[in-house]
């Protein structure tokens, strides 16, 4: 059980026994994965979802109403995920979900979700496909393919003519990026080399590198969760890939673990993201501020992702003026919102609808800066 | 390139039997699929992840001092699992599945504990920086992988072959009860090799975190299904046979990433696994119907 679960049944056995005293509350509940290999994801969008929650609750929706979030474990697992849908609706019938982490999972949950009309808003899913499965089924993650086409622009603003591709070919995220990796690249007329591909939990990556190596491509880019692509971009450079060549991560690069691990081998790795910590405005260092104060970290894409769609639902909730699901899924359609990822609407589709406020990153010495 | 590439198999080969030896032994001897071998395996990467990160301990020292730590948590996790079981005759497929809850349970507390986040040992503990070979580039992790693998393999072998300790083990594990009867302490030889193995695992753990700089919790989790093709193609106990296995996977693996498919690397190494199944059922170098350690 974890902790907002817990939470959420002592403020549930407390409003039981004080009826008097207890204020009417709306359920919402959240799919992440909390633990496993990918926690790391789940963990990020939790605290997000939390700090947005705090701030909330300070205040209140519908008039006074606390949101109680109860945050089910999917442990990265599809059936875990669905089954943590079916518990979220059918035992602690909440009006809304948030989540589930990853595309795959999404494609799992959204078909139950949607049949059983609970708006489910994905914050962390960028995978091509994922809105079309239903009219409840929204998400507020840019998909790759708004960012990742700004990402290869630049490179070949820099005089990339050909490139090597790599993906985790096991992990829907990963696969969906490489494709518009794929089409971004011959939309540019950019000359794909060769592709590779390896396993999301793979540690060796040499034999396709040193296949790379001797194709001389003038960049690679590398579709995959941070932890691979760490692996990927060490073992490129160990193995005598030079500098020159250009690296160009998709969204999973898009981490300060890439740094932290990678190092210098890293440095110069282009990547495009919807969110970068030094935004100047002040809403987004307002945000990193209360949330350095509160887990005593850096936030990272997907916490801020998480913040955004708490407000952005809880804003919702308001507009729909009754914690229920219909209205609610009607409302988030009007959504205009202001937050840290920048202004932010739906599409009719419910995908995120501008790309403007894309950045294009590169690493210089383990961190993160605004591309010149 | 060819030349690389036989070099990257051989490297990932020796990564594969690194974490093969202490499995095969344990299973040799015990005669247990003991599951919290993979526990082991990250248990010792963090703990040299501590000594390094905290203690600003060198290589050198951190290594030793890592695979001692895990060899005596995987004697009080043997004791604590096992022991019972094997006093019993427990069947095997118990003490398989109280491995796997175990190990499930300690992957879960660790990652509670620790976080998911992957980590690598401090950048200054060894230069990434690749040696030249005329073509060949080799970072001096993958030596150092290369040199602790065969070393592991002579003092395992002379250990088992020229030893009174190892014939008692060999002993042990053709027949436990008659091993007994014959006045050897199957018990303390069971702690013996359960120490032996988690310093191994522990060992593995350190030198495969400090090659691939991806420490995580689940880390042993990820090694362990090849862990199982090295033992059963090399013969189950065989520590020579892992070691063969091990590097020929690896070779295999990457010489059809760089050839034919980085997609077929798996679908090839896994149906080579079931082909050497079906004609030799004992794996590549076992014998039938006999153990070997």
């Amino acid at each position: 059980m974890n902790r907002t679960h817990f939470l959420a049944g002592a403020a549930a056995i407390i409003a039981a026994a004080l009826p008097g005293l207890a204020a009417a509350q709306v359920q919402i509940g959240a799919i992440e994965i909390l633990t496993g290999p990918a926690a790391a994801y789940g963990i990020a969008i939790k605290a997000g979802l939390d700090l947005a929650l705090d701030e909330i609750n300070a205040r209140g929706v519908l008039g006074g109403q606390k949101i109680v979030l109860t945050v089910e474990d999917s442990a990265g697992n599809k059936d875990q995920a669905i089954n943590a849908a079916r518990k979220l609706v059918g035992r602690d019938k909440v009006v809304l979900v948030i989540g589930p982490t990853l595309s795959n999972e999404m494609f799992a949950v959204g078909p139950v979700t949607n049949e059983r009309k609970i708006p489910t808003v994905g914050t962390s899913t960028t995978a091509a496909g994922i809105t079309e499965m239903g009219p409840y089924i929204w998400r507020t993650s840019l998909p790759e393919s708004d960012v990742v086409p700004v990402t290869f622009k630049r490179a070949q603003a820099r005089g990339v003519k050909t490139i090597a591709l790599m993906y985790a070919s096991d992990d829907a995220f990963s696969k969906s990026g490489f494709d518009v990796m794929k089409a971004s690249a011959e939309k540019l007329g950019i000359t794909i080399v060769t592709i590779e591909t390896f396993g999301s939990k793979d540690n060796d990556f040499s034999a396709q590198l040193t296949k790379i190596k001797g194709l001389k491509p003038d960049a690679i880019g590398i579709s995959a969760l941070v932890e691979p692509v760490s692996g990927v971009v060490l073992q490129a450079r160990a193995l005598g890939i030079p500098k020159e060549t250009l690296l160009l991560g998709g969204n999973g690069s898009n981490s300060p673990k890439l740094g932290e691990i990678a190092g210098a081998a890293a440095d110069g790795m282009l990547v495009g993201s919807p969110w970068f910590i030094a935004k100047p405005d002040a809403i987004n260092t307002a945000f990193v501020t209360a949330f350095k104060a509160k887990y005593n970290k850096d936030p990272d894409q997907f916490a801020a992702q998480a913040y955004d769609t708490m407000k952005i639902v809880a804003q919702t909730i308001d507009r729909a003026g009754a914690a229920d699901s219909e209205k609610i899924n009607a409302a988030l359609g009007k959504t205009d919102f202001n937050g840290v990822m920048g202004p932010f609407k739906f599409t009719a589709g419910r995908d995120p609808a501008s790309s403007d406020g894309v950045v294009v990153l590169e690493m210089r010495g383990g961190k993160f800066g605004i591309a010149p | 390139m060819l030349a690389q590439q036989l070099t990257n198999g051989v490297l990932l080969g020796s990564t594969y039997a690194l974490f093969a030896l202490g499995f095969t032994l344990m299973f040799g001897v015990l005669r247990v699929v003991n599951l919290t071998y993979g526990f082991y395996f990250t248990a010792g990467a963090f703990v040299a992840l501590l000594l390094t990160r905290s203690y600003s301990l060198p290589i050198w020292a951190a290594l030793p001092a890592a695979a001692v730590t895990v060899g005596a948590i995987a004697v009080v996790l043997d004791w604590l699992l096992l022991a019972r079981l094997r006093r019993i005759n427990a069947p095997e497929l118990s003490s398989l599945m109280v491995t796997l809850g175990a190990v499930l349970a300690l992957y879960a507390a660790m990652t509670a504990w620790l976080g998911p986040d992957i980590r690598r040992l401090p950048a200054e503990v060894l230069g990434g920086e690749a040696m030249i070979f005329g073509p060949l580039r080799i970072t001096q992790a993958q030596i150092l992988v290369l040199i602790a693998t065969a070393a592991m393999v002579t003092a395992l072998l002379a250990l088992m072959r020229l030893t009174p300790i190892g014939l008692a083990l060999r002993a042990m594990a053709e027949n436990p009860d008659a091993a007994g009867l014959m006045g050897i302490d199957t018990g303390r030889l069971a702690a013996l090799v359960s120490f032996i193995c988690g310093a191994l695992a522990g060992a593995g753990g350190v030198l495969i975190g400090l090659n691939f700089n991806a420490i995580q919790p689940y880390m042993g989790e990820a090694m362990m299904l090849r862990g199982f093709v090295v033992i059963i193609i090399g013969g189950l106990g065989d520590i020579r046979g892992a070691l063969i296995a091990g590097v020929l996977l690896g070779i295999i693996e990457v010489l059809t990433a760089g050839y034919i498919s980085s997609g077929l690397k798996e679908a090839v190494a896994f149906a080579i696994l079931v082909a050497v199944l079906w004609t030799r059922p004992s794996g590549l170098f076992g014998r039938t119907q006999t153990r070997r350690a």
